[in-house]
């Protein structure tokens, strides 16, 4: 058991979770207070033990089932013939059963796939999950033709699956059968809630077929070598340049708090050098060391002052992924700051300050961003030296002591002219400058990327590809 | 450590489930099982989740289930040592050192500077309270997210040891071993070395299920297929892309109202008309409203 778990261990780690030392102590001692045969409380005793963010629970959950995926006869790859029999039992049992209800079609032998889309048809019906999970084995078994040994990824059997099994036409159906079994008919809001719970149900489908065939193929390639391929980076590590949808999502979720840590951080500095006004109470306290004679007067911590920001942002094609993680960062920050000044550019350069204050959809933000803001000079390739020379003649003036200026961009200026100066005398008048550069720093000052010529004139430059690296960046401002 | 062992207070997960159900609160089994290993591996639990899932309310039914007294401690922006754990009765020892004055002889001086800091002019705030009660009782630190990164560190002690050190006393240690609670709304990430004390626990939006039978035992009235609407319908708004998701607790004033209202069978319009008991922002209605027409 000891060995089991921490060569658990060991995995979680290499899927990128932290498990300290102690942590993993804990783990083992809750192993003792759980029965081992309740695979759920197992499993929930790991994770509650082990897994401490919750955006890891998905990773949690992927080491988990391969790590400890159910070893069986029935998950052999390849075999069809013998090993599916006793399904094969199964299933024509509840065929039976349901001719006997008159329900079911005529014939026996061999299940043919209408039979088992009849099956499954009926399994979605009820929402038997029992009964669901006995199905996706079936069709994976069926459909997907998995071969031992052969080096193809999970998805293209999933694929091969699903195809089969046609679940588009299947969802139609079974939303015109259940309108049909109800007394007087749908109205639209019943009709739209019975569509979504059938979703759900296929989506429940997808999910075990997809769980099947992975036991499978931790059953043919062994649990090491699934684990490896089955290993996706946590959020934190997320590309913003390549991210899908789904983790995009999750992107946006952890930049909220984020831009909070930011906004407390730059406060502080200046929390900790000026002194408020008296603070009576503790200062009576500290009268006591001198037998109440106030000789320490306290101060009140004054009100942090808000500090001012101004973000430059690149949103040209090159960092169109970027960008739009971007706008959101600024959307984001404009909600805790007092006062953000945003900026985009292309070649030209426009605010965009206005576009998000008081709006409170942040797609809508964007989207107004992208079309209405006038960010195109000449022919809509980054040009950073035009857009910065503008951007000083307009408001260079604007920025004063209190303001920190972020750049953000990847600096491939197209061998247009730099005009570095501006980084250099906003520095002069700023509180801080900084540039976030999304590209990974061995592709800086690569091609027509001229970063460090901007990077020079800048407090600091950090590479944000990622969540994690973002933080770090706020860290640094500590 | 001394730490005292109590007799457990569960025998296994089935049976927290059963007794949380007791109170009227309907565990999943994540929940049962992390609130049965809490008491048998004598951690705090810290449960972070969405607003209004829960999350405090599983403090008070545990406290209520095990008969317990609930301390609470609301943590805010500026909570200190004073308001947490304990602070010392200054003005009383003001009154002792001038009442001493009047006859001040160097052996009452050694008498008085024994004494000023004693038990007596001790003031207990909630955390040193929960480890020095006599009668069982579970700790509540809401909100734990609210107090800066360097506060928490005041937690740590007591968290990992249930013991706090005093300067001017030394260790006080705990008669008993509470269940601790913290939870958190995740609006910053908590310092490594807090999550490392504690068994963690994420309270999600319950499952459609789950969440009719919520509104089945704690709102009077409601039928069974209403409650099923009400968690469909739900459902359906919290995939939806809004500012504020539905919380639970908004899931069961919508449901009391419905009830009140004497709806058996919700229809979009009726849907539409109450939806600013489960949403709070304008925009969040309108973009509902919008997508419940449709």
């Amino acid at each position: 058991m000891l060995d089991l778990l921490s060569g658990f261990i060991v995995e979680l780690r290499r899927a990128g979770l932290p498990v300290a030392l102690t942590e993993s102590l804990d783990s083992m001692e809750a192993m003792t207070h759980i029965p081992i045969e309740d695979r759920d409380a197992f499993k929930y005793a790991l994770a509650t033990t082990l897994v401490k963010n919750e955006s890891h629970w998905k990773a949690f959950e992927t080491v988990f089932e391969v790590y400890f995926s159910h070893r069986g006869p029935q998950y052999k790859v390849g075999d069809t013939s013998a090993d599916t029999s006793e399904l094969e039992d199964w299933l024509q049992e509840q065929m039976d059963q349901m001719q006997q209800q008159g329900e079911g079609s005529g014939g026996g032998g061999d299940m043919t796939p209408e039979q088992l889309a009849e099956m499954l048809y009926r399994a979605m019906m009820n929402g038997d999950e029992a009964m669901m999970r006995a199905m996706a084995r079936a069709a994976v078994t069926k459909f997907a033709g998995m071969e031992p040994g052969r080096p193809v990824g999970g998805t293209y059997y999933l694929y091969r699956t699903l195809r089969n099994l046609d679940l588009e036409a299947m969802m139609e159906r079974l939303v015109a059968e259940s309108e049909e079994s109800a007394p007087d008919g749908f109205t639209d809001l019943e009709r739209k809630l019975e569509r979504e719970e059938y979703e759900h149900r296929i989506d429940d489908l997808k999910k075990e077929i997809e769980a099947e065939i992975r036991r499978r193929l931790v059953a043919d390639r062994g649990a090491e070598a699934m684990a490896k391929t089955l290993r996706k980076p946590l959020p934190e590590d997320v590309d913003f340049m390549h991210a899908s949808r789904d983790e995009m999502a999750a992107i946006r979720k952890a930049i909220q708090p984020l831009t909070r840590k930011l906004a407390a951080r730059l406060a502080r500095k200046r929390r900790h050098k000026r002194r408020g006004a008296l603070d009576f109470r503790a200062t009576v306290r500290a009268s006591l060391s001198y037998g109440g004679v106030p000789a320490e007067p306290k101060f009140k911590h004054p009100r942090p002052n808000k500090p001012e920001l101004i973000v430059v942002a690149d949103i040209s094609g090159s960092v169109a992924a970027f960008a739009r993680f971007t706008l959101h960062l600024v959307y984001a920050l404009s909600s805790q700051f007092s006062k953000v000044r945003s900026f985009v550019f292309i070649d030209g350069i426009d605010e965009v300050t206005h576009m998000f204050q008081g709006e409170e959809d942040i797609t809508r933000a964007v989207h107004r961003v992208n079309t209405e803001a006038d960010v195109i000079w000449v022919d809509g390739h980054s040009d950073y030296g035009h857009a910065f020379e503008v951007f000083w003649d307009k408001w260079g003036h604007e920025i004063n002591s209190k303001s920190t200026v972020i750049f953000l961009g990847d600096a491939r200026n197209n061998y247009h002219a730099t005009n570095a100066w501006v980084v250099k005398e906003s520095r002069k008048r700023a509180r801080h400058v900084f540039w976030l550069n999304p590209e990974p720093r061995s592709y800086w000052d690569t091609g027509d990327s001229v970063i460090t010529e901007y990077a020079t004139h800048c407090d600091g430059v950090f590479e944000c590809r990622n969540l994690r690296q973002l933080e770090r960046f706020v860290d640094h401002l500590a | 450590m001394s730490i005292i062992t109590p007799d457990h207070r569960f025998d296994d997960v089935e049976s927290v489930r059963d007794l949380l159900r007791g109170v009227e609160y309907l565990a999943d089994d994540g929940i049962a099982s992390v609130v049965f290993l809490a008491d048998r591996l004598q951690k705090p639990i810290l449960v972070e989740g969405p607003a209004g899932t829960g999350k405090t309310q599983l403090a008070k039914s545990v406290a209520e289930m095990i008969g317990a007294r609930l301390i609470r401690l609301q943590c805010y922006e500026g909570l200190d040592e004073a308001k947490a754990l304990y602070e010392w009765n200054y003005k009383k020892q003001l009154l002792r050192i001038q009442a001493e004055r009047a006859s001040n002889t160097a052996e009452e001086w050694d008498d008085l500077h024994d004494d000023l800091f004693s038990d007596e002019f001790l003031m207990t705030r909630p955390l040193l309270e929960a480890i020095r009660a006599d009668d069982p009782v579970v700790l509540l630190i809401d909100e734990i997210d609210r107090v800066e990164v360097e506060t928490e560190a005041l937690l740590l002690e007591i968290l990992s040891d249930y013991q706090v050190s005093i300067p001017e006393l030394g260790t006080v240690e705990a008669t008993q071993i509470p269940l601790v609670f913290l939870t958190s709304n995740n609006t910053r990430e908590l310092s490594e070395a807090l999550k490392r004390r504690c068994l963690f626990l994420h309270i999600d939006y319950p499952e459609m299920d789950r969440e009719k039978e919520i509104v089945i035992t704690k709102v009077e009235g409601v039928t069974e297929h209403l409650a099923d609407q009400i968690a469909r319908i739900v459902r359906s708004i919290r995939q939806l892309e809004l500012k504020k998701s539905p919380s639970v607790s908004e899931t069961l004033d919508w449901a009391r109202t419905l009830v009140l209202l004497g709806i058996d069978s919700i229809d979009a319009d009726q849907a539409k008309e109450t939806l600013h008991i489960l949403l709070k922002y304008q925009t969040d209605i309108e973009k509902t409203s919008k997508e419940l027409s449709d």
